[in-house]
């Protein structure tokens, strides 16, 4: 046995901690007895009597702490005293608390990993800064963050071996917890990079729905993909999810890229190919010529880039998806809908809160009707004058810098789109009224509920008119999600809304509608 | 980047319902509760970043490892003109940053004109107001002599004064304070009158004797550990110190019989101890200064050494600013009041016993005294916030200062004026509160929050951009 023994000078301890602290050393294994005491002259003659008063205690005055352990070896005792040591000195916890600042914030979370900051863009280069200096991860939801910041902040990350997701994310899945929007997903094998949250989110939702599942779903922003950051986020995404041993496939999803960082972006998708795990990108409205020359599979909605990762991870051709519903179904469908629509109801009126699922609309309805107006076009011809006043084919994206002014998200509060709603509805040109209603965290508690009303509004407007409303949406959500896909669902239907499960189909069946069934070949080709 | 190798922990910077989100997925998350810090001033953040780095991290580190090393221990009792250093026979010390009888508040005054009637410096009232003017007698702060003093802090060169000195290896340093004078109508707080110079003679002439003596045949008082004991005591040792004062009663009174006073001294000196709860308060103020006088003058350290007001003026000392006093006016302190006054009553804060919440107790402890937290019409809930919520504008947590309430969470102690500006978030200060007339004595107690302006010019002189 082995007398280990540590004075610690004028440091008061109550008798409980110290007894709480002598049972805890006795309880170490290969440890005898064990003392915690203060040096009062009764402390000392009982370490005497016990026969553990060894020569460096004599000297211990009433206000020193002593820690004194009998062990069977050198190692234990060292083991012990450092473990005394340690409890008796440690910082405690002083509890759950709000910080008050970044700075505090940082120091009393020393496991943290990820920043999720959302405070105005400037003042967010120095807090970013300063929590990448501490070696967090972040991801940023601020707008109105300047290029400049952007690229400063992205390459102090790369420095530093961490990614900067935004600004302007609006969506992450890291290891099963979704980060700001977005939605429930189940674990499996398809690893998600995208500039767009929308995008993120719906490829993800069409992976869940066909029963696949992700490892992570990363956002790198909008313009990550610009020349002047040049994809660091986007390609810090791609490595992590290369290496990452799970992770069997790749989706990429961003609007068309710079030509050099699309360069890099296929350069390294062709690397990941080469390791064995495949590569579908989504450039949106992009020529996918470029994906296809370097080998990789293009896909043309985020529908598709989900339906061809599952494909190709079976081993099987991945084919584009029209309609999940047999052909003859959806023209049912859609002629039942159709059923007193006035010859004046001419038009398509797209309300939406998620901006890549208008611009996919844009994308999958120009070619079948020709001209779709927006406010989120970057075709002059095509961009609305007045975002207020819809005028002939038109989508909306309600999530646009000049409704948000001041007011929130449309994916949070949907008092906005209803009175734009009835709003079209009175629109005798209005023959299709065409949504998107985002599910997951970040989305407000029921948004179909939220709609309802206005959709009855819009439809009694119609009925006074004599004419019929036709109103078609796609949920993007999952049964996993906070609202529930199954209720969303079907409180749509029941108010008479066509409900479509994708973005894409749902556009797709506007189109149908519209057209009384002559865009049928154009569709299905 | 290995974020994806390991579990997601989350510091959620802004908007709070991202915050919940997590939560409810069952993933670790801080909120950060965020305002623009330094209240978004350009100048200020420059000065901050400018500030930044390992430079100002050492020398922070060396200033509350200094502040928590020190052993304040009561060594004795003397009389002032022969132990403070630089006290003559017309010198009066106050309390607070530098001020000229013009600019001083009722109270200051009314302490001063009693302190020169006590002397003998002055036959009457009115003389001794006109004594005050004439500029024979000399103002000086206490800070300015290793001293402290509560309230008006007025120390007159006949007063006996507690002597503490650190025992931490390498040092020595001494502070001292006046014996406190008891409650209600007294000369702290600017109470003036004859049954008032009365009972300062009482403790000239009987309790500082008694108490020299009694020191002289007691061993040295470790002022660390009856501190560390009074907190798990529900004393936070600014406000509530009536465990300290129980246990300095238990420390002193075997000596104090053994001495070879009459037995009616005896009793009526243990009489008068017991009928004051804040016995302690002059004790534990320069324990205090002891520890903060230690860890001042550290190069570059941002660390505040001294909160004080004079009842005009707010002033703030740091360790890295020698002698520099930055001074804004003295805030409104809120409270509860003794019947017969309201705020209208109030003189604005007042005293040196911010010293206490500088070295990490008093208001920082305020999770340690639930029971003063009524004192603001709070619950007791309200004074763990308090603690907690200086920890964000701390160094450090004094392991000796455990807060049984906190799970023994050590106080947050060593502001740092670096923190505070960036935070927005100003020292929690618990107090008396003086009638603002002479002559009154105290009207209530509350709490009340140092003022911005003196961090931020703490800030700016730091960073050389004054």
């Amino acid at each position: 046995m082995v007398v280990r023994a540590i004075i610690q000078k004028n440091a008061y301890r109550d008798s409980v901690f110290l007894m709480n602290l002598s049972r805890r050393l006795g309880e170490m294994d290969g440890v005898g007895k064990a003392h915690a005491l203060m040096g009062t002259p009764t402390n000392i003659r009982l370490l005497k009597e016990d026969g553990l008063l060894v020569p460096e205690l004599e000297d211990a005055g009433p206000n020193d702490l002593i820690v004194v352990v009998e062990a069977e070896s050198d190692d234990v005792a060292d083991a012990a005293v450092k473990a005394a040591t340690s409890t008796a000195t440690a910082p405690r916890d002083a509890g759950e608390r709000a910080f008050a600042s970044t700075v505090a914030a940082l120091e009393g979370s020393p496991g943290a990993n990820l920043a999720l900051i959302s405070i105005p863009g400037q003042f967010v280069r120095r807090e970013a800064m300063r929590v990448l200096d501490e070696g967090l991860n972040i991801f940023l939801f601020s707008d109105n963050v300047s290029l400049e910041d952007e690229v400063a902040l992205k390459q102090r990350a790369k420095e530093k071996g961490l990614i900067v997701m935004g600004p302007g994310a609006g969506t992450a899945i890291v290891g099963g917890t979704a980060v700001a929007f977005a939605n429930s997903i189940r674990p499996g094998p398809v690893g998600v990079v995208g500039a767009s949250g929308t995008g993120i989110q719906e490829i993800t939702v069409q992976l869940h729905r066909r029963g696949g599942g992700i490892t992570h779903a990363i956002g790198t922003g909008g313009r990550d993909l610009y020349r002047d950051v040049g994809g660091i986020s986007f390609l810090t995404g791609m490595d992590a999810l290369i290496s990452d041993k799970d992770t069997r496939a790749l989706v990429l999803v961003s609007k068309p890229a710079h030509p050099e960082v699309e360069a890099l972006v296929l350069e390294r998708a062709k690397a990941a190919k080469a390791a064995g795990k495949p590569v579908v990108v989504h450039f949106i409205g992009g020529d996918p010529a470029a994906v296809e020359d370097a080998g990789l599979v293009p896909a043309a909605t985020l529908e598709d880039a989900a339906a061809a990762a599952l494909a190709l991870l079976r081993g099987k051709e991945p084919s584009p998806i029209i309609f999940s519903a047999p052909r003859d179904e959806i023209l049912t469908m859609a002629r039942q809908a159709q059923e007193g629509l006035t010859d004046g109801q001419t038009d398509i009126r797209g309300l939406y809160s998620g901006g890549t699922l208008c611009g996919e609309t844009l994308l999958v309805l120009g070619p079948v009707l020709g001209p779709v107006r927006s406010n989120a076009t970057k075709d002059p011809a095509l961009k609305m004058t007045d975002p207020n006043v819809s005028e002939g084919n038109t989508c909306v994206d309600l999530g646009e810098e000049e409704f948000t002014q001041g007011r929130p998200h449309p994916m949070i509060d949907h008092t906005l789109r209803c009175q734009r709603l009835v709003q079209e509805a009175r629109d005798p040109a209005t023959a299709v009224i065409l949504l998107d209603v985002v599910l997951g965290y970040g989305s407000s508690e029921d948004p179909a509920g939220a709609l309802v009303p206005a959709i009855q509004d819009a439809k009694a407007i119609a009925a006074a008119e004599g004419r019929s409303l036709v109103i078609v949406a796609s949920v993007c959500g999952t049964d996993l999600d906070p609202q529930d896909l199954d209720n969303q669902e079907a409180t749509l239907r029941e108010s008479g809304v066509v409900v479509l499960p994708s973005n894409a189909q749902a556009a797709r069946m506007a189109a149908l509608i519209v057209t009384r069934g002559g865009a049928e070949d154009k569709i299905f080709g | 980047m290995d974020l994806l190798n390991n579990d997601l922990s989350v510091l959620n910077i802004g908007l709070k319902g991202f915050a919940s989100d997590l939560n409810a997925q069952g993933t670790a998350v801080s909120h950060v509760d965020w305002r623009p810090p330094a209240g978004g001033d350009p100048a200020l953040l420059d000065a901050l970043d400018a500030l930044r780095g390992e430079q100002l991290d050492e020398a922070n580190r060396t200033a509350v490892e200094r502040l928590m090393a020190a052993q304040p221990t009561l060594v004795g009792v003397g009389i002032a003109r022969d132990i403070i250093p630089g006290m003559n026979d017309t010198t009066i010390l106050h309390a607070g940053p530098p001020i000229t009888w013009d600019r001083m508040c009722g109270p200051t005054r009314g302490a001063i004109m009693g302190a020169l009637v006590y002397e003998g410096l002055a036959q009457d009232y009115d003389e001794a107001a006109r004594l005050g003017a004439s500029g024979d007698i000399t103002f000086d702060p206490c800070h300015h002599h290793s001293t402290v003093g509560p309230m008006t802090g007025v120390v007159s060169p006949s007063m006996p004064v507690w002597i503490v000195e650190n025992r931490a290896e390498g040092t020595g340093n001494r502070a001292f304070c006046t014996l406190n004078e008891g409650l209600g109508k007294v000369l702290r707080f600017g109470a003036y009158g004859d049954d008032i110079i009365a009972h300062l003679k009482w403790m000239e002439e009987v309790l500082g004797p008694g108490l020299t003596e009694t020191m002289e045949l007691a061993e040295p008082i470790d002022l660390g550990t009856v501190i560390s004991q009074a907190l798990q005591m529900g004393d936070e040792c600014h406000n509530r110190n009536k465990a300290a004062t129980s246990l300095l009663v238990r420390a002193l009174a075997p000596s104090l019989a053994e001495t070879n006073l009459p037995k009616s001294d005896v009793v009526r000196i243990l009489r008068f101890i017991d009928s004051n709860d804040h016995f302690f308060l002059n004790i534990s103020m320069p324990a205090c200064k002891c520890a903060t006088d230690a860890a001042h003058g550290i190069k570059g350290s941002s660390m505040v050494t001294a909160m004080a007001r004079n009842g005009t003026d707010f002033g703030v000392r740091v360790s890295g600013c020698d002698d520099a006093w930055f001074v804004a006016p003295a805030p409104e302190v809120k409270g509860l009041y003794f019947p017969g006054y309201s705020a209208k009553d109030a003189n604005p804060d007042l005293g040196d016993s911010t010293i206490t919440e500088s070295a990490g107790i008093g208001g920082f402890a305020m999770a340690a005294a639930p029971a003063i937290v009524q004192f603001v019409g709070g619950v007791a809930e309200d004074s763990l916030r308090y603690t907690r919520e200086m920890l964000t504008i701390t160094l450090a947590q004094n392991p000796d200062h455990a807060i049984p309430s906190l799970d023994f969470a050590g106080s947050p102690t060593g502001i740092d004026v670096c923190k505070v500006v960036e935070s927005g978030v100003a020292p929690f200060i618990n107090t008396g509160i003086a009638h603002k007339e002479p002559g009154i004595g105290q009207v209530g107690a509350g709490i009340v929050r140092a003022p911005m302006e003196c961090f931020h010019q703490a800030l700016r002189h730091l960073a050389g951009r004054v």
